[in-house]
């Protein structure tokens, strides 16, 4: 009599059965991430400290991605860089939460007043606060940021996590629909061939965003015929040195902004062939240019110079307390030994911040003109709010990712804010873009009419500074 | 407002059958009575072995701790899933009302155990939801890191929820789901539990008395009760059956029966007498046009109801003194 034995049938049942939603989750598990956050600059390394430091979300998984290799500053160099940020009140706020301090050991530079005048006529308008003791906004280094940020990030790092030398090459989207044997994450396939999960992925990889393209989310976006040039100057002499400059030539503006005592950074926005032309200049050649950008005034009329002062007369008569005398730049004597960098000025919008487990922030939603100094600090602006939605949802035992009502505050939020600020920049640079008659008198009464107003100038400088 | 089980009734699923609920007041006069498809007072009725269901039973041979799913059984969980977890579906409201059931349980429980831990504010609590359905008050009490044991005693709602947390390796440690009744549980788990919730439950019970009984079993003295359900009143009746099932058509007709709604008044008296000190009373008002849930001074319609059990073990059958004095849980004094 034969008996058949049965003893490995149980074992082939079990493989039979063998759960590989099971399989796959014990390998990935301690791959699935809470929140993953796609690039380290400014805008990435912020949300990735606000979000290790929020309370609520003490104990999420948290991962950076970035790129590049890991910005560590022991000593600030002796020479400034040349990309530096204005950094706003509201912005200083934000990275007050422990990264603010290692900025102000490292190097910044506050200013109390700020100028910004036509080429084309006399009308100018001046921003400080009341008295001039009160700092209206800062000067950081870009560098110096990204450095305090990780430097802080480094006390966090039992649940922040960061990888550097790190690029995507594709990303999966999940069904919003729960379908069963599907992976309900987000896959962020690396290219050392690892596969991460994340319940709620954050997009700051800067305006050429590959989450937002992979995504799919329409952007409404324009080139400017601009470039900008920007350089550390040497000024002639020493001098306080608390006020940043910015004239509207007809070729685009030229800003300069307070470094220390005797350096400044240099924001020379103008078309692409002029960049290019300044770039070859010699130092002599260049520096004379910078110098009678900001004070020749060749491009007046006399019909604008005439109907200006006529207006400013008018405007003395209605309020005799306003009108502000025009102030001259200090001079460039040279410049640092950095070498000009110049790169290309555009504006783009995404129509949407948020999809299904999927949230962007920073340039990667929005990218605008530096005439305002503000890129950075609407970054920083998404940065505080979307933690905060963020922090509100966990506190209410929410699927992060899923939580459509909660990303939707953010994106209704951050683009009630945001589309006024980037029309009004997108406007500024059209208006001052041309040297025709009409425009140059309509914008030199809107100037003066404007700089007349003080309440006026306190909500602007209210509004740019949250 | 909702009834969890429609959808799955719906389907045909257990159109005949019954579930076993011993919770009745009366068997014998409840078993004729009450027997329409999409109605979930199916609990008035022990199961009645019925071929259709026997067979579905013995396709079933998995019990719900196990992962591994038949195909079969997939298709059908995946038409379910989508029901339950689908945020603009039928349980649309479900979903919403988390917004004012998750922060009233999650501060109501602070209130009396403080913060354990941040980013955990529930950490190391028990919770028991009893009615579960999908999970869909389970998780987020997971996430919040509390110990959750959901029931329900349809099997296919626990499987749904049991796949639907599955793949979140922090919910697959702390939510555990269970296809039985209270009072089975109520055998094993005495006193086990730091709070007990039943939300849209109450107005599926034929017998409040059991219930009460088996929650004052199951919860630790001091332990809290979170009820949400329906009011009975001419306002409810407007708004919950004539308004919801038969203009709007939010609920299938015959979903809620008016007669089982229960006031906040009759709630508490019930609640008292076993043992529970009734701490709050909240009124709730859903909006369908935009489909937000919101607290409201009016217990009218809906409302949420946080109850702690006394300290102290009452005798059975003992009624209290009427007394002003009778506020604080735990009391040896009032008891005789």
């Amino acid at each position: 009599v034969k008996i058949i034995d049965f003893s490995f049938m149980p074992k082939i049942i079990r493989i039979l059965s063998k759960d590989h939603r099971d399989e796959e989750s014990s390998t990935s598990e301690n791959q699935l991430f809470d929140i993953i956050i796609s690039g380290g600059g400014m805008v990435g390394t912020a949300m990735a400290c606000s979000l290790g430091l929020d309370p609520n979300l003490a104990g999420k998984k948290i991962l950076l991605l970035e790129a590049g290799h890991k910005k560590e500053m022991d000593r600030v160099p002796e020479t400034y860089s040349t990309r530096v940020s204005s950094i706003s009140p509201g912005s200083a706020t934000l990275l007050s939460l422990g990264a603010w301090d290692h900025i102000a050991n490292m190097r910044c530079k506050p200013y109390n007043k700020m100028q910004v005048w036509d080429a084309c006529s006399d009308a100018l308008i001046t921003f400080d606060k009341d008295n001039l003791q009160d700092e209206m906004a800062y000067i950081v280094e870009n560098d110096v940021i990204v450095a305090a940020l990780t430097k802080q990030l480094q006390t966090l790092s039992d649940h922040v996590k960061v990888q550097y030398r790190t690029k995507v090459v594709k990303y999966t989207w999940p069904r919003p629909y729960h379908v069963s044997e599907s992976i309900p994450w987000v896959q962020v396939t690396l290219a050392n061939g690892k596969t991460l999960q994340t319940k709620l992925l954050i997009g700051a990889d800067g305006p050429n965003s590959m989450v937002r393209r992979e995504a799919g989310i329409p952007t409404v976006k324009w080139n400017y015929d601009q470039s900008a040039v920007v350089a550390v100057l040497h000024l002639s002499e020493s001098t306080e040195n608390n006020v940043a400059w910015q004239r509207f030539l007809p070729t685009g503006p030229i800003a300069m902004l307070p470094l220390s005592d005797t350096e400044s950074s240099l924001v020379w926005s103008t078309s692409h062939q002029h960049a290019e032309e300044l770039l070859q200049l010699d130092e002599e050649s260049f520096v004379d240019a910078i110098n009678s950008a900001f004070w020749s005034n060749e491009n007046h009329s006399e019909m604008v110079e005439t109907a200006g002062s006529l207006f400013r007369t008018a405007l003395s008569v209605l309020m005799p307390d306003s009108g502000s005398a025009r102030q001259l730049p200090p001079s460039v004597a040279g410049i640092g030994p950095k070498s000009r960098v110049m790169f290309p000025l555009g504006m783009g919008h995404a129509t949407e911040y948020i999809r299904h487990r999927v949230a962007i922030i920073g340039d990667a939603a929005h990218r605008v003109h530096p005439l305002a100094g503000q890129g950075a600090n609407l970054g920083f602006g998404d940065v505080a709010y979307l933690t905060k939605v963020l922090s509100q949802a966990a506190f209410n035992g929410k699927d992060l990712g899923k939580s459509m009502q909660h990303l939707l505050e953010f994106e209704t939020e951050r683009q009630r804010h945001n589309l006024p600020m980037m029309a009004a920049i997108d406007l500024m640079k059209r208006l001052y873009s041309t040297n025709a008659a009409p425009m140059v008198l309509l914008r030199t009464f809107g100037l003066q009419a404007t700089n007349a107003l003080p309440p006026l100038k306190e909500q602007i400088m209210a509004y740019a500074s949250k | 407002m909702y009834s969890k089980k429609l959808a799955r009734l719906a389907f045909g699923l257990l159109a005949e059958s019954t579930l076993k609920c011993p919770l009745t007041r009366s068997v014998s006069s409840r078993v004729n009575a009450v027997r329409t498809p999409c109605s979930w007072t199916v609990c008035l009725h022990h199961r009645q072995k019925n071929p259709l269901s026997e067979g579905l039973t013995r396709l079933n041979v998995r019990t719900v701790s196990q992962t591994t799913l038949d195909p079969a059984e997939v298709r059908k969980f995946q038409a379910m899933a989508s029901k339950w977890w689908d945020l603009q579906g039928e349980f649309a409201a479900l979903h919403s009302m988390n917004d004012l059931r998750v922060p009233f349980i999650r501060d109501n429980l602070l209130n009396v155990h403080g913060i354990r831990q941040l980013g955990k504010p529930l950490a190391g609590l028990r919770i028991l939801d009893v009615g579960c359905g999908g999970g869909v008050l389970s998780e987020p009490l997971g996430r919040l890191g509390a110990d959750v044991r959901g029931i329900d005693p349809v099997e296919d709602s626990v499987q749904t929820a049991e796949l639907h947390s599955s793949y979140d390796p922090d919910l697959r440690e702390r939510v555990r789901y269970q296809a039985c009744t209270l009072e089975e549980l109520a055998e094993e788990e005495l006193e086990g539990f730091h709070a007990v919730v039943a939300s849209e439950v109450m107005e599926h019970l034929a017998d409040l008395d059991a219930f009460a009984s088996c929650c004052q079993q199951v919860l630790k003295p001091g332990g809290s009760l979170f009820i949400t359900t329906i009011n009975k009143t001419n306002l409810s009746y407007v708004f919950g059956i004539v308004a919801a099932e038969q203009l709007l058509r939010i609920v299938p007709s015959g979903t809620h029966d008016w007669e089982k709604f229960v006031s906040p008044e009759d709630l508490e008296r019930l609640l008292e007498s076993f043992g529970f000190y009734v701490e709050a009373i909240r009124g709730m008002m859903y909006n369908p046009l935009t489909g937000a849930w919101s607290w409201q001074q009016s217990t009218a319609i809906n409302y949420a109801l946080h109850a702690i059990k006394r300290k102290e073990e009452p005798q059975p059958g003992q009624v209290w003194a009427e007394s002003e004095n009778l506020d604080e849980p735990g009391r040896a004094t009032n008891y005789s």
